[in-house]
C-alpha cells in the first residue's frame, strides 16, 4: 500500500474596495443598475486610454507587505489576450513576468501547529464584466444568448498565488481563512466569498510520500466558501489517489466543483491549451516603487492577525478567546484599552468573547452600539478581585452595563448583586448559624470537617446568596478551632 | 536562421478566418517582421539599459476619484444587440 501526500497551491483573487475602477473614473458600485458604471475606457471604445488608480497600487502594496513580500522596484503591466464576452478589450490588463510583489509567505495555525505557506507572487489586474443568463433574470431560459453587465469590468483585482506548500484540505482552508483575515485587517477589501470579492482556485495533485517530483495536477474551480474549498480538496485528493491506485493516470485539466453532489467534474476541454500571448501593455508606463514608498507602506500596516494572536496569548488570554478577538477588531480594541488600564487579561478576554459576544448576538447589535467602556471592564475586574462581586454576579452586572444601566458599581448596588465579603459583616451571621447547630460545631471541633459545607450553605441561605462563600468558610474554620 | 511560424494557429488565436491564400501571404509578411526583430536582437547591447516603454517616465497615476459614467441608453444604442439594460451576445460554446 502506498502512502500518498497531497500537494496543493491556491490562487486567490481579491477585489479592492477603491472608490473608482482600476483604469478609469467609473465608480466601483455593485448596487448600481446594470451598465450604468461604464465609460469609454472600461468598455474598450476606440482611442480610450487607461490610467492606473494610485489607491489600488497602494492597496496591493499593503497586501504584498503584509505577506512579507519583496515589493519589486521596477514592474510592468502586460496584456493577457483571450476572447470572452465579459472581457470588452479582448485582453485583460494584468502583470506577467515582473509583478509588483514576490516571494512572500503566510504563517498559518492548523490545530495548534504552525505551518509556513510560501507566496510566489501578488499581482495587479482588472476584473471582468458579469454574464447574466436568461434564467437568472427570470426570463425564459435562452440557450443562444448571454446578457452582459460591465459595471464590474475594470474593478481593481489582486491575484495572490501560493507556492505548492499546502499538504491537506485542513491547511488549504486555514490558509484561505488566514489570508482573508489579513486582507480584511488591511481595510483594502471586504473579502466576502459569498459576494465574490474573494475567490479561489486550487491546483491539486498527489504523490507517493517521499517522492520529490510533483504528480500531474488538476485545477479545481467554483468553490464559493471555505467549507467548499475543504470539501473539494478532500474529494479531489481521494479521486486522484483512487485513480492512481487503480492503475490510471491523472489528466491535467480544469475541474468544476459541484456543491450539491460533492464532486468535481472535468470541464469540456478546449481544442488547444491556453495561449495568452502576453505582451507589455504599451498604453501604460512602468511602475516604480522606491525605498521611500516601500517604507511608507510598511509604516502604514496595522497589527496583523498572527502578531495579535501571539500578543494576546503572551498577555495570558486563552486560545479560543484570542482567536475570537483576532476575528473581531472592535473586541480586540476594547480588550487593549481595558488591559492598558491594568485589567486582568484572561478575565477580560473571557468576558469579551463570552458574555459580551453572546449579548451582541442575542440583541443583534455591534459592540459600538452598547454602553460598554474599557473602564467598566477594569472596574468589574477590581470588584471581583476585592470580593465585592461573585464571578457569577459579575456576568449579570456585565449584562446590565451593556444594556446601558450604568457603571458596574452602581449597577451591582441597584440590582442588589454585591457580595458580602467583609468578615465583620459576616461574623454575626456565622455566630448565629453555629449557635443554631451546636452538634455540627461539636463535630468540627472533633476534627470532622465534612459538615462545613452544610454550615456555609446555611449562611448563604440566611444572606440570600450574597455572602462570599470563601470568607464564610474560613470564618467557620477559625471558630471551630476555638476562635 | 530561418524563422518558422504556424500562421494558421496565430490566425485562430486572433479569431481571424483567413483563406489559404491569405495564410500564405500574411505568413510571409509575419516571417519578414520576425526576421527583422531577430536582426535587431542580434545587435550588441551590452551596457544598454533595457527599457520597456519609449517614454522615460514611471508611475503615471490618477487619484482615486469617481468621474461621471456614460448614459446607459447612449451606450447600449451602440451595441450590435441589446436586451433591456444589458448587452446581448451569442452564448459561448462550453459555457454552462
Amino acid at each position: 500500500m502506498t502512502d500518498w501526500e497531497a500537494v496543493i497551491g491556491i490562487e486567490i483573487h481579491v477585489e479592492l474596495q477603491t472608490k473608482s475602477k482600476m483604469f478609469c473614473g467609473c465608480a466601483v458600485d455593485f448596487t448600481a443598475e446594470p451598465n450604468t458604471m461604464v465609460c469609454p475606457v472600461c468598455l474598450a471604445l476606440p482611442g480610450a486610454l487607461p490610467v492606473p488608480n494610485q489607491e489600488a497600487i497602494e492597496g496591493i502594496l499593503r497586501i504584498g507587505a503584509a505577506f512579507d513580500c519583496e515589493l519589486v522596484e521596477h514592474s510592468l503591466f502586460h496584456r493577457k489576450n483571450y476572447f470572452y464576452p465579459d472581457l470588452p478589450k479582448n485582453y485583460q490588463i494584468s502583470q506577467y513576468d515582473i509583478p509588483l510583489c514576490i516571494n512572500g509567505h503566510l504563517d498559518i495555525d492548523v490545530d495548534g501547529e504552525e505551518v509556513t505557506i510560501g507566496i510566489t507572487r501578488v499581482h495587479m489586474e482588472e476584473d471582468t464584466g458579469k454574464s447574466v443568463h436568461g434564467s437568472e433574470t427570470g426570463r425564459i431560459h435562452d440557450a443562444d444568448h448571454s446578457l452582459l453587465d460591465f459595471n464590474r469590468a475594470g474593478v481593481p483585482l489582486v491575484e495572490i498565488v501560493s507556492e505548492p506548500d499546502i499538504r491537506s484540505p485542513e491547511q488549504a482552508r486555514a490558509y484561505a481563512a488566514e489570508l482573508q483575515r489579513v486582507v480584511r485587517s488591511l481595510g483594502v477589501s471586504d473579502v466576502r466569498l459569498e459576494e465574490g470579492s474573494m475567490r479561489f482556485d486550487a491546483n491539486i495533485s498527489v504523490r507517493p510520500v517521499g517522492q520529490e517530483e510533483f504528480g500531474t495536477r488538476a485545477e479545481v474551480k467554483n468553490m464559493n466558501s471555505l467549507r467548499s474549498l475543504h470539501r473539494a480538496s478532500a474529494y479531489e485528493i481521494q479521486r486522484q489517489i483512487a485513480l492512481l491506485e487503480g492503475g490510471g493516470t491523472v489528466k491535467q485539466e480544469t475541474r468544476h466543483w459541484d456543491e450539491g453532489s460533492g464532486t468535481t467534474a472535468g470541464m469540456r476541454s478546449k481544442e488547444e491549451s491556453e495561449d495568452y500571448r502576453y505582451f507589455q501593455e504599451p498604453d501604460l508606463v512602468p511602475l516604480r516603487v522606491d525605498d521611500e514608498w516601500r517604507d511608507r507602506v510598511a509604516a502604514s500596516l496595522p497589527e496583523l492577525p498572527a502578531s495579535r494572536r501571539r500578543r494576546l496569548a503572551d498577555a495570558g488570554v486563552e486560545r479560543q478567546a484570542a482567536a475570537t478577538m483576532v476575528e473581531a477588531i472592535d473586541l480586540a480594541e476594547m480588550f487593549d484599552a481595558a488591559a492598558s488600564l491594568g485589567a486582568d487579561a484572561k478575565q477580560v478576554g473571557n468576558w469579551l468573547t463570552g458574555e459580551v459576544v453572546a449579548y451582541l448576538r442575542r440583541n443583534e447589535v455591534e459592540l459600538g452600539d452598547t454602553a460598554l467602556a474599557p473602564e467598566h471592564l477594569h472596574e468589574l475586574g477590581q470588584m471581583v478581585e476585592a470580593g465585592g462581586l461573585s464571578s457569577t454576579a459579575a456576568k449579570d452586572v456585565l449584562g446590565y452595563v451593556l444594556a446601558g444601566e450604568g457603571a458596574p458599581g452602581d449597577v451591582a448596588s441597584a440590582h442588589d448583586l454585591t457580595q458580602i465579603s467583609d468578615e465583620g459583616a459576616l461574623d454575626a451571621e456565622v455566630q448565629k448559624i453555629l449557635a443554631e447547630n451546636p452538634d455540627v460545631l461539636e463535630r468540627l471541633r472533633d476534627g470532622d470537617m465534612k459538615p462545613i459545607g452544610f454550615l456555609v450553605g446555611q449562611v448563604m441561605k440566611a444572606t440570600r446568596g450574597k455572602a462570599d462563600p470563601k470568607v464564610v468558610s474560613s470564618l467557620i474554620r477559625s471558630k471551630a478551632q476555638g476562635g | 536562421m530561418p524563422v518558422e511560424i504556424d500562421i494558421a494557429k496565430v490566425a485562430k488565436l486572433a479569431r481571424l478566418a483567413l483563406s489559404e491564400e491569405e495564410l500564405v501571404g500574411y505568413g510571409a509578411q509575419l516571417v519578414d517582421i520576425l526576421e527583422h526583430a531577430e536582426r535587431v536582437g542580434a545587435l550588441p547591447t551590452d551596457g544598454v539599459t533595457p527599457t520597456s516603454h519609449p517614454l522615460p517616465m514611471t508611475n503615471a497615476f490618477r487619484l482615486d476619484e469617481v468621474r461621471p459614467s456614460l448614459d446607459r441608453d447612449e451606450v447600449l444604442e451602440q451595441a450590435p444587440q441589446r436586451d433591456g439594460e444589458f448587452f446581448r451576445v451569442p452564448r459561448i460554446l462550453g459555457e454552462s
